[in-house]
């Protein structure tokens, strides 16, 4: 599926998940975040956004408890950041796959 | 097919049983349903309190009698999920001990915290862990014996207050 988002043509699936990660950007990060009720992104967004891009590029599994312990947000913040899903969102902006995980 | 959805709002979850195979269910579904943005609380009662009382919430055991399900702890030795595994031998000593070992290794590997932690992961959030008033008076132990992260001990009327609303879903195990 194409879809266009911040001015650019991107690929995603029927959930619209970026299929596409190089075609990922920050402006397309903001524009999600505004779709999913998120709202403009601060630099607490932001480091959650890259750290789930990094884990995601060395083929880490990602749960919500790796997220809690990895020193980049607390189980808390990344609620309050990510409000109605936090991993599902979060992953959404940072243009990687849905989590596949329960935990 | 159910073509008018209407999303689940808030999972009620009643815990009644206290073995780790009877908690890990309930703590499962209660987290899954906050990281879907589903509100979530946990009403432990009877057995369940295992989970909730200091002294024991972190020795919890998988249930090895009557437990006729067993083999499929078999998989985790490498073995066929098909061979049995009788009942009576669910009783001697350190069987119990040694399953829990293997699905507490298990479990970590699929980054399922313990017991304390999922309740705290829980906790923090913003699902709420309750624990039953009668079954409180019943096994003779006070908020003080609990973990830290209980928001409160409820009779069954104030859980049903606390579960109001159209979207809610009470669910017992």
């Amino acid at each position: 599926m194409n879809k266009t988002i911040a001015g650019t043509e991107i690929d995603v699936n029927e959930e619209g998940y970026l299929t596409n990660a190089s075609q990922w950007n920050e402006a397309i990060a903001a524009a999600i975040a505004v779709e999913e009720g998120v709202g403009p992104l601060t630099d607490a967004h932001m480091k959650v956004v890259n750290y789930l891009r990094e884990q995601q590029a060395k083929g880490a599994a990602l749960t919500i408890r790796s997220m809690g312990k990895s020193g980049v947000v607390t189980t808390k913040e990344l609620y309050d950041l990510f409000p109605g899903g936090p991993l599902k969102k979060s992953s959404k902006i940072a243009g990687i796959p849905k989590p596949v995980g329960c935990i | 097919m159910n073509d008018d959805k209407q999303p689940v709002k808030k999972m009620s979850i009643i815990v009644s049983r206290g073995s780790l195979d009877g908690i890990y269910p309930a703590l499962i579904m209660a987290n899954g349903a906050r990281m879907e943005g589903i509100e979530a609380s946990l009403f432990f009662t009877f057995f369940g309190l295992n989970a909730l009382a200091n002294k024991t919430l972190d020795h919890l055991k998988v249930a090895t009698v009557g437990n006729s399900a067993l083999n499929m702890a078999m998989s985790m030795l490498g073995l066929p999920m098909t061979i049995p595994f009788p009942t009576v031998m669910g009783a001697i000593p350190g069987v119990s001990a040694f399953a829990t070992h293997l699905m507490n290794k298990e479990m970590e590997k699929l980054d399922i915290p313990p017991v304390r932690e999922f309740l705290e992961l829980i906790s923090d959030s913003g699902g709420k862990i309750y624990a039953c008033k009668l079954a409180m008076d019943m096994f003779k132990l006070k908020k003080e014996d609990l973990m830290d992260r209980v928001d409160g001990v409820l009779t069954v009327g104030q859980f049903y207050e606390e579960s109001a609303g159209a979207g809610t879903h009470i669910l017992f195990t």
